[in-house]
């Protein structure tokens, strides 16, 4: 019979020792090698296919045919072997490329805000969202806007509460407070209603230690309007402490006295360090004092331009220094403008 | 100042606990800073609110004791034995108090003294150990005798420091009781509010507690009659400026010898922060503690021998040229002409209303005293006290307003009080001038006043009736309330201005806590946008962005300081605004140079980091000369030097941080603020490297300047080992805001594709890269949408003097795809153009 012809003998033998050779082909070099050997020119199946024409006329259809299927069945296992051996390579590659992940990170330069900048920004927000908008005044200032027009006349008592540096230039001093702006603005505005935030460096003759500083940032409010209360002063600053300290934050406004607001208020938040108990940070008292805040006096309006008898407006005052410190526990005040990287980059 | 509660009960009933008094006073505005307790129990609440500290003395423990007799210790001369009654039984107990040595061995005392008693268990403070350290009495055998109790010095019951002897008390202490009960006290530290000083007294505390509590005010008595001879004809007053002292008032008390107060007495002024001296210098701080008008004590014999045995004339007037006085503190002061004097006619005896002098001077051999209770202008005063440096309790009252109808009550009320404490006749009447009365304002406060500022609303009477707590004759007519202010202050004004000291006072005794708080229903007002405060913001986020640390440095500076960021041998820099005084002389003016601090801040950090990149954001100050207040631009400075990147373990190497680091950084913040047409020139900024530095425009206004800092000034700043050179820019960011866009248009993406072509162009050396780039923009129009140099090439094939630019262009049309043709067009023309404006050749 045809099938007795010598060639499929031969193809069945490749067939049968090609497939267990393709098993013991570890890597890529050995499955070429493979190739070239059983899928090559030279190979029985190709030979099979070049010598066809040798072969009886009538049997070369069945050797055809059969040598396609060899050749088929080679080639497939071939790609069966030749995936795996991709896998195995891929899976012994990743197992080598193994990394070491506790090493750090490649360091990279970072800018950060200055803290001071970061809390002022966030009392900026505050402020914009509760109507204030921010209204800047100098901060080298005229005896008059820094003492005189707002009610403290020389040598009042009062002068006693700032401790101020003067300038060689007479009648000019650094300004101790940022409430000047408080007539700047009105001078500025009248005849409108004011809301605005006054905010900016102020100054003390003092000598620096770790509560106190020679320059230091206040944030005041001033608004005037026909229709401004009491009421108005304590509801807006305990929705700014709320917003500042936490919604369920307790607040005091107890009676205090400044030359510029009557009645003069200060308001307290409750101590969120120990949250009422007493420590260290509120020196046993269960309270922080945050801002002192009062009724625009008489004589206030008066100067930046509006009649006493038809406007009424309240102003207050806070140190973002002040809160800073009680926020992060900063237990110096210098560290602020000595601008110890090791101190800035505690903040983002 | 030091209130002991005990003391305030003589004008006010209180049952109150210790913590709700402290609350009250707070909220009267007499903010209390802490509590010390003295003997009394504290309440433990739930809401701590105040600072308490102190000793509580067991009622059963210790108590009122009396000692019979005094006997000696048979092993020991320092220790005496007392019999010793506690009200339950007799005892021997033994100490060493050197103030029972004198009654050793006398017998049965005649008149028992009465002491404070511990007995066995009582916790008290350890009188032989610094400060005040807790310990519980214990039984002891003490040079062979049993000792299991004691009698205490003040030290050891926490009323002061004082140890050399034991407490003695009145004679009228009663024996068996708990000690706490006799003279357990509480002492609250208050804070006086500079218009509140009719309140740095008992009294004015009394008055505020009465009317917040709604108590009624027991005053101290204000008529009597002594029996002595009357003072008419003693002595005589002679006020030359009214203005300066509007009244003066004198008695008289004779036959005096001065003794100490009872303990009761000296123990409240030890209290209130005062050292007992003797019962006639007791009575006065007594008095000023309580009524709050500062007295002086004359010898009347010293003036009378001044005056020659006459009836001393007692003037006031202010210094004469040169004047000198010794006052009580032993020290020689030049007076001012403006300081106020009590005089006689033989000279200066006392600084009016500050310190008297030393020849005047009440001493233990004083027998008659001339008591001068007056009131002196205010503001006249302060200036003395600043002038020289002279504080007391006298001049605190009076620099701030001592209302004149207290001198003669608070003149006959001493008296009085000296004659109780010790013996002394007392002359009737007083000498009185008061030229200058003061008139108590009269303030109308209508309801209508009450809820447009206060927000509340009172009736009249419920107006007039706050305020008749504090002392107000209030008069209710119809809406309105005519208040007139009570003679013991002087902080209410006229009009407008007394309305809103009335709302004050209104306000407070109502209570803030009882205003109901409200949002504000006023219309917002008009808007007014701070683009400055804005163009400030969005520069420090993109610098911040970009990896800078942000610092805020000291405006306070000196010209050495300033001088550093300019090379050896410049000019000064200036003119400054100059402190008058400053508080040390590195900070003694106003920077000009925002650079020079942000370079202290890199020298101050150079050994801590290898990468240091900083900026800051802030005024500058230039005086001018038609203004008295400077020009205050805002600056922003950079500086940045050190590595590019940071060392990390692989060890890889990094390159030195360079000019073209720093531009990167100011051309991404001025494109981050829209700012277009920004150019860059050579510059000579005698702070930078004359080769490296460059003037930063928008079109034909200067945004400032940047480069690397000149050898010789970065020389003057001792950065460490770095080598590495320090780059810095100095920008007029007031000038920022007018080249930013009103608004910024976004553009639309392309949806053509782009064709990219590389071009390469040799040119001069000389010629900046800007300008053959500028070229190619104008040559290609709008059809270059991108122009980036990619390679700068120099080598000997070019020729020497020469330079190959080597750029990326992007090609692009809105509209539609580019054809071959459009490219090659368009590359022709910019060669072309670089080839006839620039001389330059292609590259092949
Ligand atoms: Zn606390």
């Amino acid at each position: 019979m045809s099938e007795d012809h010598e060639i499929f003998t031969r193809l069945d033998q490749a067939q049968a020792a090609a497939l267990p050779a393709l098993e013991q082909a570890g890597d890529e070099a050995a499955l070429q090698a493979w190739k070239t050997a059983h899928l090559g020119r030279s190979s029985a199946v190709m030979q099979a296919f070049s010598q066809l024409g040798q072969a009886p006329k009538e049997i070369r259809p069945a050797i055809g045919q059969r040598a396609n299927q060899v050749k088929l069945a080679l080639e497939s296992a071939f790609a069966i072997r030749s995936q795996a051996i991709k896998e195995q390579a891929l899976q012994r590659a990743l197992q080598q490329e193994k990394l070491d992940v506790t090493l750090p990170g490649r360091p990279q330069p970072r800018g950060r805000m200055h803290p001071e900048s970061r809390a002022l920004e966030t009392i900026y927000t505050i402020l914009a969202e509760m109507g204030f908008q921010i209204f800047r005044t100098p901060e080298v200032e005229t005896d008059d806007y820094n003492f005189s027009l707002l009610n403290i006349p020389a040598y009042h008592p009062a002068r006693d509460m700032w401790d101020t540096f003067h300038t060689t230039r007479p009648g000019t001093l650094l300004r101790t407070h940022t409430s000047p702006g408080q007539v700047r603005a009105m001078r500025q505005r009248a005849p409108e209603p004011i809301r605005v935030a006054l905010p900016g460096m102020c100054y003390r003759y003092e000598q620096t230690s770790a509560r106190s500083e020679i320059q230091f940032n206040q944030v005041e409010l001033l608004v005037v309007g026909r229709n401004i209360t009491f009421g108005d002063l304590k509801g807006t600053l305990t929705d700014l402490a709320r917003r500042i300290y936490g919604d369920n934050v307790r607040t005091r406004l107890r009676p205090s006295y400044f030359p510029f607001t009557e009645p003069s208020g200060e308001m307290d938040v409750e101590c969120f360090v120990c949250g009422g108990k007493g420590c260290a940070v509120c020196k046993n008292s269960g309270w922080l004092e945050i801002l002192g805040c009062g009724m625009v006096h008489p004589v206030v309006l008066q100067n930046g331009g509006y009649d006493p008898s038809e406007w009424s407006g309240f102003a207050a005052g806070m140190g973002p220094e002040r809160m800073s410190m009680l926020r992060y526990g900063i237990e110096d005040i210098r560290y602020f403008w000595s601008n110890d990287v090791r101190f800035l980059e505690q903040f983002s | 100042m030091k209130l002991p509660l005990s003391w305030l009960k003589d004008y006010v009933d209180i049952d109150l606990s210790v913590e709700d008094l402290a609350r009250v006073l707070t909220r009267a505005g007499l903010e209390v800073d802490s509590i010390q307790l003295v003997g009394l129990a504290a309440e433990t609440s739930s809401q701590h609110e105040f600072k308490i500290n102190g000793l509580t003395w067991e009622a059963d423990k210790i108590v009122v004791a009396q000692i019979d007799e005094v006997m000696p210790h048979p092993n020991a001369d320092r220790l005496v034995l007392c019999h010793l009654n506690d009200g339950i039984k007799e005892q021997v107990v033994l100490t060493g108090a050197p103030n029972l040595f004198q009654y050793r061995g006398t017998g049965p005392l005649p008149t028992p003294l009465k002491v404070a008693y511990a007995r066995e268990g009582a916790r008290i403070y350890d009188g032989h150990q610094p400060g005040q350290v807790l310990t519980t009495l214990k039984r002891a055998k003490i040079r062979g005798i049993e000792s299991y109790s004691m009698v205490c010095s003040e030290k050891e019951l926490g009323i002061s420091d004082e140890h050399e002897g034991i407490i003695l008390l009145d004679a009228d202490a009663p024996t068996g009781m708990p000690l706490v009960d006799y003279m357990g006290d509480a002492v609250f530290e208050i804070s006086i509010l500079p218009n509140m000083i009719r309140n740095a007294c008992v009294v004015g505390v009394a008055r505020e507690v009465a009317a917040m509590t709604g108590r009624e005010l027991r005053l101290p008595p204000a008529d009597f009659h002594p029996a002595g001879p009357a003072i008419a004809g003693r002595a005589s007053i002679k006020i030359t400026n009214p203005e300066l002292n509007p009244r003066f008032v004198l008695g008289l008390i004779e036959n005096v010898t001065p003794q100490p107060s009872p303990y009761k007495i000296q123990l409240r002024l030890r209290l209130a922060g005062m050292r007992p001296i003797n019962h006639v210098v007791d009575a006065t701080n007594y008095l000023m503690l309580e009524l709050g008008e500062p007295l002086h004590a004359f010898d009347y014999d010293v003036l009378l021998q001044r005056a020659g045995g006459k009836p001393p004339v007692i003037i006031t007037r202010t210094a004469n040229p040169g004047e000198h006085l010794t006052t009580l503190d032993d020290v020689d002061r030049a007076l001012e002409p403006f300081t106020v004097l009590v005089c006689d006619e033989a000279g200066a005896l006392s600084i009016a209303g500050v310190m008297g002098g030393q020849e005047s001077e009440v001493t233990s051999a004083t027998r008659n005293i001339l008591l001068e209770g007056a009131s002196w202008n205010f503001i006249n005063i302060r200036k003395t006290v600043s002038y020289l440096r002279l504080q007391s309790e006298a001049a605190y009252r009076f620099s701030r307003g001592i209302h004149p109808e207290l001198a003669p009550w608070g003149v006959q009320l001493c008296l009085k009080r000296m004659s109780d404490w010790g013996e002394g006749v007392v002359a009737s009447g007083l000498i009185d001038s008061y030229p200058a009365p003061v008139t108590d304002p009269v303030v109308t406060l209508s309801e209508a006043d009450v809820t447009r500022i206060l927000g509340i609303q009172l009736s009249a009477a419920e107006i007039a009736a706050l305020l008749r707590r504090l002392d107000f004759t209030c008069t209710v007519e119809g809406s309105s309330v005519m208040a007139k202010t009570p003679p013991h202050r002087l902080d209410v004004g006229e009009g407008v201005v007394g309305k809103a000291d009335l709302l004050e006072e209104v306000a407070r005794i109502y209570g803030y806590d009882n205003i109901p708080a409200r949002r504000m229903t006023d219309a917002l007002p008009p808007m007014h946008p701070n683009p400055v405060l804005e163009t400030e913001a969005k520069v420090r986020e993109q610098l911040v962005v970009l990896g800078l640390q942000e610092v805020i440095t000291y405006r306070l500076t000196c010209v050495e300081r300033e001088a550093r960021i300019l090379p050896p041998g410049a000019e000064a820099p200036g003119p400054y605004i100059t402190l008058k005084n400053p508080i040390a002389p590195e900070r003694s003016l106003m920077r000009r140079h925002l650079l020079a601090s942000v370079m202290e801040i890199v020298e101050r950090n150079a050994r801590l980091r290898e990468h240091l990149a900083f900026f800051e954001i802030g005024p500058v100050f230039f005086p001018r000369d038609d203004d008295p207040l400077p020009d205050e631009p805002t600056r922003l400075a950079i500086a940045m030097t050190g590595k590019r990147d940071l060392a990390g373990w692989d060890g890889a190497p990094s390159a030195n941080l360079d000019f073209y680091d720093l531009k990167a950084v100011i051309e991404s913040l001025l494109d981050s603020l829209h700012i277009s047409g920004v150019t860059y020139t050579p510059a000579a900024a005698s702070s930078y490297h004359p080769g490296k530095c460059a003037e930063i425009r928008a079109g034909d206004v200067v945004l400032g300047v940047m480069g690397e800092l000149h050898p010789l000034v970065r020389a003057h700043y001792d950065l460490g080992a770095s080598s590495a050179p320090v780059l810095a820019a100095e920008l007029y960011l007031e000038r920022f805001n007018g080249c930013r866009p009103a608004r910024v248009l976004a553009q639309s993406v392309p949806v053509f594709p782009p064709v990219l072509e590389d071009l390469a162009v040799v040119v001069d050396e000389s010629t900046p890269s800007a300008v053959v780039e500028e070229a190619i923009r104008a040559a290609g129009g709008k059809l270059v949408t991108a122009v980036r140099l990619f390679d700068i090439f120099r080598g000997e094939q070019l020729g020497a003097g020469k330079k190959s630019l080597a750029y990326s262009l992007t090609y692009q049309l809105p509209d539609r795809t580019l054809t071959d043709s459009d490219t090659q067009q368009v590359r022709q023309r910019i060669i072309r153009r670089l080839e006839q404006d620039l001389g330059a050749k292609l590259r092949a």
